[in-house]
């Protein structure tokens, strides 16, 4: 591991963006004019669902070990401890919303809302659900490896369509910024990891 | 007059109907009987509340919700109906009582209630309406304004007789 002034400089900068594009949201979101006409409960689940994304975001370049300090098994412990984190920002965002208004979200979890965002948003939770049963009780076989990377380009692609298609609290810029990283890094490390593999590599 | 808004669903809808009705019309000789009615919305009935008192305004107001009720067939404009009218607003959310309030139709068969402003609620911002008076099948409409800075929003009801 290099340990020279250029990799510090350049292990701060890739921490320094990682920053910028996941708390840029949650900043700007805290300044939209919507909080205050939303109860407590909505803007916790609002939030929950920002934080959700964050978390995501940074979820494929803890498993490619791309972040500086956090390479190999400690990028991999702590890609465990997003994504269960993850699941649990997702579980206070539904509930959150469920004490907001039950019928829209009895309408998105039996895919019958009127809004295309409700059921990409109810596609990525189980497609996380999925993963995250998969990632606690599943062997890490091949065919393992193969699944968790489709599950992590769903839950990132509809997550993606989910906080772009609504019209809330979040500040449109930072989001697609967000949403941007989010698809381009899972699909870069989704991509990279399968060739890997396919020359008998992983784990 | 509030203006009347188009946008890529609205004119998709418009074209559509204006298409079989169009056709419609070549083929049906019954060309006045031929009004369809209004069908729900989906999502339109989420947290309504039966029952909302006829007011003369939502809360403080600032916002207006208008619209026509006509009879499906032949299109006759129905005075003296029910509407009723919720959403997510400055003043509280769908849930909250006094978000609903209800006005009658004029003898055009017009409606016009002052509310709060809309404000984006659930990811867009829209608002409800109920016919639900027993004389016309029930119908919930939940149109989507074109942007949150709008102080106006519409929704035309065409009722079936039970």
């Amino acid at each position: 591991m290099a340990t020279g002034p250029a990799h510090r400089i350049r292990a701060g900068l890739v921490w320094a963006v990682v920053a910028l594009v996941t708390v840029a949201p949650l900043l700007a979101a805290a300044a939209s004019p919507l909080l205050e006409w939303r109860e407590p409960v909505y803007v916790v689940a609002g939030f929950a669902g920002i934080v959700a994304m964050a978390l995501l975001l940074v979820q494929p370049l803890l498993a490619a070990g791309a972040l500086p300090g956090l390479a190999g098994r400690r990028g991999l412990r702590s890609h465990r401890y997003a994504g269960a984190a993850a699941l649990v920002v997702v579980l206070v965002h539904v509930a959150g919303l469920w004490m907001t208004s039950p019928p829209d979200v009895i309408d998105a979890l039996t895919f019958t809302a009127p809004t295309a965002f409700s059921a990409w948003g109810v596609i990525a939770m189980w497609a996380l659900v999925i993963a995250a049963l998969l990632a606690a009780f599943h062997r890490r076989t091949r065919l393992w490896h193969l699944a968790h990377r489709m599950l992590a380009l769903v839950i990132a692609i509809a997550s993606a369509a989910h906080a772009l298609l609504i019209e809330g609290t979040m500040e449109p810029v930072s989001k697609v910024a967000a949403c941007a990283v989010m698809v381009v890094a899972t699909v870069a490390v989704v991509a990279r990891v399968r060739i890997r593999a396919a020359g008998g590599m992983s784990r | 007059m509030t203006p009347v808004l188009y946008d890529r669903r609205s004119l998709l809808a418009g074209g559509g109907a204006l298409l079989l009705t169009g056709v419609a019309g070549l083929l049906s000789p019954f060309r006045a009987e031929d009004l369809a009615p209004t069908r729900s919305m989906r999502g339109g009935a989420n947290n309504y509340l039966p029952g909302a008192p006829v007011v003369e305004r939502i809360g403080g107001g600032g916002f207006w919700m208008s619209g026509t009720v006509r009879r499906a067939g032949d299109g006759t404009p129905l005075a003296g109906q029910r509407i009723q009218i919720w959403a997510h607003t400055t003043e509280g959310s769908e849930r909250d009582p006094w978000s609903h309030g209800a006005t009658l139709t004029d003898a055009a068969g017009a409606f016009r209630l002052e509310m709060p402003r809309i404000v984006p609620a659930f990811g867009q911002p829209h608002g409800h309406l109920a016919y639900d008076s027993g004389d016309f099948e029930t119908v919930f409409l939940r149109p989507v304004m074109r942007n949150a800075r709008q102080r106006a929003l519409e929704a035309h009801f065409v009722l079936r007789p039970v």
